[in-house]
């Protein structure tokens, strides 16, 4: 084995405090990436979540909408136009709205509704974990995230709480079930979401229509663009980027998080280009006799970058194992942070790039050394 | 004749710019034989390390030819110059210029490392360039583990553990006691028997005349002369 990485194992170890401030330095660079686009994963999967977890083939929403969240009304009579589409097996509503819901000891907090008909194929609570989709048939029944149990002044199952001065009960609880706007949902059904958020029976805000048997849905959204007046017609893709670009991208949320994630690797960068640099100053006698002895730029730009290759390894599996814990600590809040095994890889080649590119400055100064300097050291 | 292994012809070397240029060496010509230890003797700022520095391929000379085992290096880029050396010379420095966290082995094999030698024959070579300086049994001693004396012996492991033409020594002994100088003096000077090697000490110490087949003295950037050692020529 070349001694090359005996020698940067050995350059960067020597000096242990400034590798332990190298290491520090690179860890929280890529502990603050993680977190900044662990959220931003965690956002984009909010920000669609209801659009992955309908049962639909096609989307009809309100013409100009902007996101699921948008809560502009169609009416009923777009439904029976789509109804009568070839090749449109059902269109079932599903009516979205704000509400206040008022807790057992007064408070009240701002609730996102969503109500669809439970019979049908729509927009229903998943990933239960107490009590049933059946059991929000029965009057005033509504399901809760778990995550929310604390703003909602709410224990679980049997607790009750008023939406519009009417009782509602907890008859279901789900785990994961979370809001970008942070204003949780609530699941009810398609009447009484209506009566919640205050409008009239014959309103939804979406149809969420099923395709007949062999129909081909490029052919039926076609017919139904022409068909509708009010509404227009998205594939769940089409939906799905409409609401990322919104909420991430039209607020200013992701290009936040990105800008977070870049200070992170601007903070990093500089930490470990000024660490690797004053330990090739410090080693520059060393570099010098490598240079006299007949080393070749390669042989030495090696060792700088080896050194530079440990720092990124030990200070990505330690950032790593911080990440996880972040991981875990928040996968039950209102803000998970997300992290999947292609961000662990990405972050890997991040923390690479970043540590090689910081090793830039100390080759530059190597490069410039004089090996006749050995001779008057 | 025999080729020299180093070769310096009428070398101009300034240093410096603007009023601060000075002219270091004008016009050196000086050849090594193989099998010969050449002193290089002359008062500070005379130019011995400037003409070590070029004779050992790390300056260039503003005019001149210098040639290393017959080729010129002329025109040579800094790569090249160290391609030179890694092939062809061997150095022996005043400070030993160790590296402090490698043990005495990996010191001298760095020398072979910087060559890409595999390391299993590398072995072989430092174990015997070890015992040619009489340290097989410090191989696995760091650099502060060993007296002064040690230290430089490892240098000259380090620096002949390639089997270059010529080994260029820089005040080897000056950091060095008395008895220690004369140890190392006597490892080169045993080094210097090899007729495909040539050996270029720089000194001030007088006491080292007896070792050295031939002296050269340089003053103001000019050899003012050259006269036999105390080893006289009949080692050759």
């Amino acid at each position: 084995m070349s001694l090359v990485f005996k020698l940067a194992r050995r350059n960067l170890f020597h000096d242990r405090l400034r590798f332990v401030a190298t290491v520090v330095g690179i860890v929280f660079s890529i502990v603050l990436v993680t977190v900044q686009m662990g959220l931003f994963l965690s956002f984009d999967r909010m920000v669609t979540t209801m659009i992955d977890h309908a049962d639909a083939d096609l989307w009809i929403v309100p013409r100009g909408t902007k996101c699921f969240e948008d809560p502009s009304l169609l009416d009923e009579r777009e439904r029976f136009r789509a109804l009568s589409v070839e090749g449109v097996a059902d269109a079932t509503p599903v009516v979205i709205g704000f509400a206040q819901w008022r807790m057992r000891n007064g408070g009240t907090t701002p609730i996102f509704l969503v109500g669809s008909d439970i019979r049908a194929d729509g927009l229903h609570p998943w990933s239960l974990v107490g009590g049933s989709l059946e059991a929000l048939s029965i009057p005033g029944a509504v399901a809760v995230d778990r995550s929310y149990f604390e703003r909602l002044g709410s224990n679980g199952l049997g607790d009750s709480a008023e939406i519009r001065d009417q009782k509602v009960e907890v008859t279901a609880v789900t785990s994961g079930i979370r809001s970008f706007t942070t204003t949780p949902y609530v699941f009810t059904t398609l009447d009484r979401g209506r009566a919640y958020i205050g409008t009239s029976s014959n309103k939804a805000t979406y149809f969420l229509v099923h395709l007949a048997r062999g129909a081909d849905r490029d052919a039926v959204r076609g017919r139904l663009n022409a068909a509708l007046v009010d509404a227009e017609v998205l594939t769940p893709a089409e939906f799905r980027s409409r609401s990322r670009s919104f909420w991430l991208f039209g607020t200013g949320a992701g290009a936040a998080l990105f800008a977070g994630a870049l200070l992170g690797m601007i903070v990093g960068t500089v930490i470990v280009a000024q660490t690797l640099y004053s330990s090739t100053k410090d080693h520059i006698n060393e570099f010098a006799t490598l240079r006299a002895i007949g080393s070749s730029g390669i042989y030495i730009h090696k060792v700088i970058i080896f050194q530079a290759l440990l720092s990124a390894v030990i200070g990505f599996a330690i950032a790593a194992g911080i990440g996880w814990i972040i991981v875990e600590a928040t996968a039950d809040s209102a803000l998970p942070v997300v992290i999947t095994p292609a961000l662990l890889l990405g972050l890997f080649a991040l923390t690479v790039a970043m540590c090689i590119l910081s090793a830039v400055a100390a080759i530059v100064k190597v490069m410039r050394i004089d090996p006749a300097m050995v001779f008057t050291r | 004749m025999t080729e020299p292994i180093l070769e310096a012809v009428d070398v101009v070397k300034f240093l410096g710019r603007g009023a601060g240029r000075v002219e270091a060496l004008k016009g050196v010509s000086i050849a090594l034989a193989g099998g010969e230890l050449t002193l290089l003797m002359g008062p500070s700022g005379s130019g011995k390390t400037t003409l070590l520095s070029i004779l050992g391929c790390m300056l260039t000379p503003t005019s001149g030819t210098v040639r290393v085992v017959g080729r010129s290096t002329a025109g040579a880029e800094p790569e090249d110059l160290a391609k030179f050396r890694r092939e062809h010379i061997g150095f022996v420095f005043q400070s030993y210029h160790l590296f402090p966290t490698l043990t005495a082995f990996d010191n001298v094999r760095l020398a072979l490392d910087v060559r890409g030698e595999a390391a299993r024959p590398a072995k072989a070579k430092v174990k015997e360039a070890m015992a040619v300086v009489g340290l097989a049994h410090k191989v696995r001693s760091y650099p502060h583990e060993l007296s002064g004396g040690e230290q430089q012996r490892v240098a000259i492991a380090r620096a002949i553990v390639g089997n270059p033409s010529a080994l260029l020594a820089d005040e080897p002994t000056a950091a060095l006691d008395s008895a220690n100088g004369q140890s190392i003096m006597t490892v080169l000077a045993q080094i210097a028997t090899n007729p495909a090697r040539s050996v270029l000490v720089v000194a001030h110490d007088p006491r080292i005349i007896p070792f050295a087949n031939r002296i050269i003295r340089i003053e103001d950037g000019r050899i003012v002369g050259v006269e036999p050692g105390g080893a006289g020529s009949n080692q050759k």
